[in-house]
């Protein structure tokens, strides 16, 4: 789970990693009364989306005025957003986040992950601040310090130290204040369990101090249940609207842009059958898992999800049966096509854990639409022929 | 011969008399799997599908010689579990259980290797050596007895995989699902020796997901290390990018980890690389043809 640059900024204020200040507002005469609540001359009006970039896609934005502030909200609020991140539809701006001006002297980045291969979280560093991350990792990556955090032991000074050392950080007491800020992000990392944090730009003021000017976080969803008050911030309008209604019944989906809808059991098959349509010349509608649990009320709705598309000509239900009883699936086809006009041709293997009983139910329904296939590559063939109309 | 488990292998479920601890334990047994008992706490003491039941893994060891044990506790309490299943003298866990938190394993996995315990999983099918021991939750009926030996990350593909090569009339020493989580236990780097060292087993088949970089680990060590021939199939090449994980973990692994990379370093290291896990079977029978 993704959360927005102010709720990061809440979580960093919480730990002590220092942030401008800053107020989000919904409206434009908000954003106004926020700036004159900050006080100062000179405020950023700056879009909040799930996407990195927005400065570059006119999502952020100087004010030197309160007028100007609320004028700028008033662009901004209610635009669409496009970012390299955003992809070419675009992100709906609804809220804007109000910040008071920062004396930029230095640009920096800092960001924590996880090291899979050192299986311990790494914090990134680097003074390419400002820029593509990605960009510098691949034209300069000498520039990135990584120094991985046993966190067994925890945040330490000689941590602190290989960070500072390698961003020429030379005056002691910028050093100091450097070390105090990454081990205070690398708690926020730790205790809130984090995915992934990216500050992008962390700034050096005109006096020295350093500032989180963004922020970035993300979570992992396995450890929500322990951190509500991080659910509470979740924004179902960030989230696909399908993906999520998918995953009220435990169906994992994700929309892609060709012709044949695909139900599967697990992951890695999802995948792999998405790759076998596309080895054979057609062209995969979206990703669906349907899980451990799945019964036949799950398979209805993922045929429900998959058939909002358009664009799906055919579906490939594609089974292999372990914890997933074959029996199941195809009583919720049988649900499915009650339940749903099922108007395309739909191609089934079910294969593995009660796959005879199964055979059985569909071959009794005699299902107009319902075209059994042997295997894989039987179900892949025959889904790419029913989608070209063959 | 197999790798890691075999019929004598004496094994404890933990979370035993929970409802999937029953229903898969049930099936184990079923399948010939030397189940010695269970452990959940409080219900010490107990008799659970004919086996003792003891409140802690300690007394189970003592009492019974367990040396592996099958992990189904819910995921706020797995990395408790695989603990003190390494604190007890446990020589490996298999650890099906989806959804635990990855700070969790991190530190679980961190304490098992300190106590010299290997781990599986978490979030994976389990482990299978055909017709002898089954330790998970795949179907045991369709891994037949026979000379290869399978590694994957997706539990669905280790079916489909071992599907096929039964099918094209070869069978399975030994299949392990090692599960895809951001933190796992015993991966390809470990397992390809135990095959590789395996007197039965003919050749390999490894199959591999997008994200992170355990595969072009695999494919390095294949290169130096493993003489028999490897089938490899890498799941993931229409799927669509940043889906999981952001950039900042591909620029720690220093790849993206994406299909066509990984499926270009197997292949430079003389492994069988296919488009398609349809084509997993055919291509077994063409190596082991040779």
């Amino acid at each position: 789970m993704n959360i927005h640059e102010y709720q990061a900024k809440q979580i960093f204020a919480k730990y002590g990693v220092p942030t401008p200040k800053g107020i989000v507002a919904n409206t434009p005469d908000q954003a106004a009364k926020n700036a004159a609540e900050l006080g100062g001359d000179i405020w950023v009006v700056k879009a909040q989306i799930h996407a990195g970039g927005r400065g570059l896609g006119g999502g952020v934005k100087l004010a030197k005025s309160i007028d100007e502030v609320r004028t700028l909200a008033s662009e901004i609020l209610g635009m669409t957003l496009v970012t390299h991140q955003t992809g070419p539809e675009g992100k709906l701006v609804q809220k804007v986040y109000i910040e008071e001006g920062a004396d930029i002297k230095d640009e920096l980045y800092l960001g924590v992950v996880l090291d899979r291969a050192k299986e311990m979280p790494v914090i990134m560093a680097s003074t390419e601040g400002g820029m593509e991350i990605e960009k510098v990792a691949e034209e300069t990556p000498e520039k990135i310090i990584k120094v991985a955090v046993d966190p067994a032991i925890g945040f330490q000074g000689f941590h602190g130290r290989e960070l500072v050392f390698g961003l020429g950080i030379t005056d002691k007491n910028e050093q100091k204040k450097f070390i105090d800020f990454a081990s205070k992000l690398y708690r926020v990392y730790v205790e809130n369990d984090a995915e992934l944090i990216e500050i992008n730009p962390l700034i050096k003021t005109g006096s020295g101090d350093f500032l989180a000017l963004d922020g970035k976080m993300g979570f992992d969803d396995s450890a929500l249940g322990r951190h509500p008050e991080i659910e509470d911030m979740r924004d179902i309008s960030e989230e696909d609207p399908d993906e999520r209604e998918a995953s009220q019944y435990g169906l994992s989906y994700v929309a892609l842009d060709g012709e044949i809808g695909c139900m599967v059991n697990g992951a890695g098959l999802a995948m792999g059958t998405m790759d076998t349509i596309n080895y054979m010349g057609g062209t995969p509608a979206n990703f669906l898992d349907v899980g451990g649990k799945a019964n036949a009320e799950t398979v209805a709705k993922g045929f429900e999800i998959i058939l909002k598309n358009p664009n799906v000509k055919a579906i490939f239900v594609n089974i292999f049966g372990g914890i997933v009883r074959c029996d199941r699936i195809a009583n919720g086809i049988l649900e499915a096509t009650k339940m749903v006009d099922v108007h395309v041709p739909v191609i089934v293997r079910l294969d593995g854990t009660n796959a005879l009983e199964a055979a059985e139910i569909l071959k009794n329904a005699n299902i107009a639409n319902v075209i059994p296939a042997t295997d894989l590559a039987d179900g892949a063939a025959k889904a790419v022929a029913a989608a070209k109309g063959e | 011969m197999s790798i890691l488990v075999n019929k004598e292998t004496k094994v404890i479920v933990q979370g035993f008399t929970g409802s999937e601890g029953t229903f898969h334990a049930e099936q184990c047994i079923a399948y010939g799997t030397n189940i010695v008992g269970g452990v959940t706490p409080n219900k010490g003491g107990q008799e659970h599908l004919g086996k003792p039941v003891f409140d802690t893994v300690k007394e189970a060891v003592e009492a019974t010689g367990a040396t592996v044990s099958m992990v189904f506790v819910p995921p706020a309490f797995v990395a408790d579990a695989v603990m003190e299943a390494a604190d007890a003298g446990i020589e490996l866990a298999v650890i099906i259980t989806e959804g635990a938190p990855v700070r969790d394993m991190q530190a679980a996995k961190a304490y098992a290797t300190k106590h010299g315990m290997k781990t599986i999983g978490p979030n994976c099918p389990g482990i299978i050596t055909a017709e002898e021991c089954k330790i998970g939750i795949m179907p045991g009926m369709i891994f037949k007895k026979g000379n290869v030996g399978l590694i994957s990350k997706s539990g669905t593909l280790t079916y489909e995989g071992a599907n096929q090569v039964c099918k094209e009339g070869f069978g399975i020493t030994t299949a392990v699902g090692i599960g895809g989580d951001p933190i796992i236990g015993l991966s390809y780097k470990q397992l390809l020796p135990m095959f590789e060292a395996d007197p039965e087993t003919e050749a390999i088949v490894m199959i591999g997901e997008i994200g992170g970089d355990l595969e072009i680990q695999a494919a390095e060590f294949i290169k130096e290390n493993i003489t028999k021939p490897v089938v490899a199939f890498i799941a993931g090449q229409t799927a669509p990018k940043g889906k999981r994980m952001g950039h900042a973990g591909a620029i720690v692994s220093g790849s993206a980890g994406t299909a066509a990379e990984k499926m270009a370093a197997l292949e430079a290291a003389g492994v069988k690389v296919v488009v398609s896990p349809a084509e997993i079977g055919k291509a077994v029978k063409e190596v082991l043809s040779k």
